[in-house]
């Protein structure tokens, strides 16, 4: 990822053919029928702005906000267009040569991007200052009395959409060091994330559990960096290059079998290291070695020939959701279905759509909230349709989002992720006594 | 002249001020279609709602002498939608309803915004089928299909688009709405005008709606994959199978260049190390399926074949005819510009062509990639080549050139399916000669006295 569309490869411009193979994978394209809003559309605007021919316009910006950023069209395309890195160089270009923000929007981005998503430790204690405001009623009590309205509007839009605090984050669920009871074969890091240590620490307990039950030995140091993504998404080359070089630091990847990722938008960042580390002489080796030990929970599980537990667990009916990172980005679609056909009891019925963004994408929900509502009542239409009492699915975002749907939908199917129901499926056949 | 606020004004009181696109920003991604290297920026692009719209526009742009560009999804493979100099583009997207399905009489009837894919889908849910399945079936306009009279991968045994129309409603270049042909098998009163506007890919009028022969869906399917070392050993399979009284619904082949490349995006296990990969596939009555494929598989191996791969059900068989489906796409990953040609040969002199095409290549050091419609003779040489390096691209035009003359010493046609447009103009009259080429443009300047309609495509 560089730093702007002129400075870009052109070929990378090129690739794009325009044979509109990805026009009817693109969400926003199907929602409006308007070639702009198409990732060929998207990609010639880009051309333009490299050309010369375009500035950074406002609708420029607009367009390039209104991308959920699913990849979708990366499956889609014959051509192989990577399509991530035109939209990550873009957002980039916008926020270095774009017109500016508004101060309120500089203050908050600042404070969001700069402070808490550099800073592990803030973050877990704004994570735990919100926890307090959920746990002690005050959310309730701030929301009846509408004080809610006195928030900046970046926070209003995101406090609905605040994810419930775990009472304990990772660290205190998860050893630093943990060891298979007996057959170490691996040894393995097990990357928490932001998102996913403050609202799903379970699942990372969940995580460990099942690389452990697989002779996985799990190396979890307690404080972790934000891997960058987010950053790398919203333009932000520079932060996400140093929370890069400091994951690397911080997990030396010929120190282990696999380094584990369990968030499918996490993931996808964290395998093109060596993308963005290619001009750094001091990182740029190890990068490329992290790039190739880089690996999401199912995609290692599977390759390692993970053992499937022992019958225990009552029947489940479940369907899946694929992560659009996870699927389109990393590639990683069969294995997660076939974690779940390993649990006996369970039996999976296929999502109609299951590949199609749930409209969480990022912070996509909050910054396009019509588009992201949209989407959203597809795929909860589609799950209920499915007559499953379980979704799983494998990413915080889509986690939160569709959790939200089915809530509002007065749905009684039940979030989960696959780890968590192996993981379980593994606890049942203990506690069955074999 | 260019057209004004006043101008946008009143095409915003036809269809709605959001569906007139004005902005730099929204008439950048209009500015092409799926032809490499072509471009120009419309004045303006309207996408209208319905045929009464369409012909509101087309009057205001008859008045005002504008002239109008028609678009469907942009997938067109000869400049067809590609903007004329100050033009309006009118994008018939979302005319995307399918208006009914008759299955007593066979017939479907579909606005011209309709997605190809959903046309067979529509007719599948009757268990009828629309055999026309052109490469970008996924995204292209039955509209648009209809225009530019497309083909697909079943030509040999169930034609191309045009077997298939039987009725068009259609916005003449003065905007008055014409009705063309009917739900009747037999119609003979007077002129076939339909068949006027069956690939005169926006030229003469603006289809908005068609009325479609449906079939009965074949009982049965068998697909097959035959890799040779040799390119002639594939063409003299497909000779053979004709000469055996065979007509299969498809006979399709690759060449290594785009074997490579295709097995790089699908990834369905292609073996990258054959000269020639075909597909074929056979359909119809589940005995005289079993009977053909039994045939094709022993004329293959008697062709040498290396290996025939059987698909064990539908889902493989999907997969193989997607991935030919992707050849010309897949084909970009080797260079920045991919510059497609669509000649077409008497069946019988392919394999000469096959090797005319390799002999060209060398002699300009080009990269080629060829693959298409082996038993339709129709073949896809694909430059792998840089728009932005002059040389090269000059090479391109000179070998280019030399295929041309080869098809048409041949007996052939310099284009198959993908039409004229602006990328094969220049080699028309050569093909045609003068007294067939003059006919065509008194034909379009009868139709068309001010050259409204889509001006610079197939003539000058």
């Amino acid at each position: 990822m560089r730093g702007s569309l002129k400075e870009l490869d052109y070929s990378i411009l090129q690739q794009c053919m325009r044979c509109g193979m990805c026009l009817p994978a693109c969400p926003t394209y199907d929602t409006t029928k308007r070639e702009r809003h198409s990732p060929r559309g998207r990609i010639s605007l880009m051309r333009s702005v490299a050309d010369g021919e375009l500035k950074i316009t406002g609708e420029f910006v607009a367009e390039m906000s209104y991308c959920l950023g699913c990849l979708a069209c990366q499956t889609a395309c014959p051509a192989g267009v990577d399509y991530s890195n035109l939209l990550e160089t873009a957002r980039s270009d916008i926020q270095t040569h774009g017109p500016r923000a508004t101060l309120v929007a500089r203050f908050w981005r600042a404070v969001t991007m700069r402070g808490l998503f550099m800073r592990p430790r803030l973050l877990r204690f704004a994570g735990r200052c919100l926890g307090l405001y959920q746990q002690l009623g005050l959310q309730t009590a701030f929301r009846k009395l509408h004080l809610t309205k006195l928030l900046p509007p970046h926070l209003k839009k995101l406090e609905p959409q605040a994810p419930t605090m775990a009472r304990r984050f990772s660290h205190q669920l998860i050893a630093a060091v943990e060891s298979p009871l007996q057959g170490k074969r691996y040894r393995v890091a097990l990357l928490t994330g932001c998102v996913q240590d403050l609202a799903f620490s379970a699942i990372n307990r969940d995580t460990a559990d099942v690389l452990l039950a697989n002779g996985c030995e799990v190396y979890t140091p307690p404080i972790q960096p934000c891997c960058g993504s987010l950053h790398a998404h919203n333009g932000e080359a520079e932060a996400a290059r140093t929370l890069a070089r400091r994951m690397i630091d911080l997990f030396p990847p010929s120190e282990f079998d696999a380094i584990i990722s369990n968030a499918g938008g996490c993931g996808n960042h964290l395998r093109h290291y060596g993308q963005l580390l290619a001009l750094d002489p001091t990182y740029i080796t190890r990068a490329k070695l992290w790039d190739t030990k880089l690996k999401d929970i199912h995609e290692w599980l599977i390759q390692i020939g993970c053992r499937a537990p022992r019958p225990g667990m009552a029947a489940l009916t479940v369907t899946y959701h694929d992560s659009c990172h996870l699927t389109h980005g990393q590639k990683v679609t069969s294995q997660p279905r076939e974690l779940l056909r390993l649990i006996p009891g369970i039996k999976l019925v296929e999502l109609p759509e299951a590949n199609w963004c749930c409209g969480s994408a990022g912070i996509y929900n909050v910054t396009q909230p019509e588009q992201s509502e949209l989407l959203l009542n597809r795929k909860i239409d589609h799950i209920l349709r499915t007559g499953a009492e379980v979704l799983a699915t494998s990413n915080p975002g889509c986690h939160l989002q569709i959790a939200r749907g089915l809530q509002a939908a007065g749905s009684s199917i039940q979030m989960l992720q696959p780890v968590t129901l192996l993981a379980r499926a593994y606890k049942s056949e203990q506690s069955a006594g074999h | 002249m260019p057209l004004t606020d006043s101008h946008f004004q009143e095409l915003r009181r036809f269809v709605g001020s959001e569906n007139v696109l004005t902005a730099r920003e929204d008439l950048i991604p209009y500015e092409f279609d799926g032809t490499a290297a072509l471009k120009h920026r419309a004045e303006v692009v309207i996408l209208p709602a319905n045929t009464e719209e369409v012909s509101a526009c087309v009057k205001f742009a008859a008045t005002h002498k504008i002239p109008v560009v028609t678009r469907g999804s942009g997938t067109g493979l000869s400049g067809g939608s590609v903007p004329s100099e100050g033009c309006l583009v009118l994008c018939l997207t979302r005319m995307d309803k399918i208006i009914s399905v008759d299955a007593a009489n066979l017939t479907l009837r579909a606005q011209c915004g309709v997605i190809t894919a959903n046309i067979d889908a529509a007719a599948n849910a009757h268990g009828l089928f629309y055999p026309p399945d052109p490469g970008s079936m996924k995204i292209s306009t039955i509209g648009g299909n209809v225009a530019e009279n497309s083909g697909g991968l079943r030509g040999l045994k169930y034609g191309v688009t045009r077997d298939y129309v039987m009725g068009l409603e259609v916005v003449m270049p003065d905007g008055q709405i014409a009705r063309l042909g009917n739900a009747c098998v037999k119609d003979v009163a007077g002129y076939s005008m339909k068949d006027l506007f069956i690939g005169s890919e926006g030229t003469l009028g603006i289809i908005t709606e068609v009325l479609l022969k449906l079939l009965p869906k074949p009982a049965a399917r068998r697909t097959m994959l035959a890799s040779y070392d040799r390119m002639e050993d594939a063409a003299n399979t497909v000779s053979a199978i004709i000469a055996a009284r065979i007509i299969p619904c498809t006979l399709e082949f690759l060449d290594r260049t785009t074997i490579g490349c295709v097995e790089d995006y699908a990834k369905i296990g292609l073996p990258r190390d054959c000269e020639a990969l075909l597909l074929m596939e056979t359909d119809g009555h589940p005995s005289a399926v079993e009977d053909e494929a039994a045939k094709m598989l022993e004329i293959a191996r008697a062709h040498r074949a290396r290996d025939v791969r059987v698909a064990s059900n539908d889902a493989e068989a999907l997969k193989l005819a997607s991935a030919r489906r992707s050849a010309f796409s897949a084909l970009a990953r080797v260079r920045p510009t991919t510059i497609l040609e669509d000649v077409t040969v008497p069946r019988d002199q392919l394999a000469t062509m096959v090797g005319f095409i390799a002999q060209v290549a060398k002699k300009h050091n080009l990269l080629v990639g060829t693959f298409g419609h082996m038993g339709d003779g129709n073949l896809h040489p694909t430059f792998l080549t840089d728009e932005r390096n002059a040389d090269e691209m000059h090479r391109v035009h000179l070998a280019l050139e030399e295929i041309v003359d080869k098809t048409l010493e041949l007996g052939g046609t310099i284009t198959g399916e993908h039409g004229i447009g602006l990328a094969k103009k220049q080699w028309l009259k050569r093909q045609l000669g003068e007294a067939s080429h003059g006919l065509m443009r008194q034909i379009k300047q009868s139709l068309d006295p001010h050259n409204l309609l889509n001006p610079g495509k197939i003539f000058d």
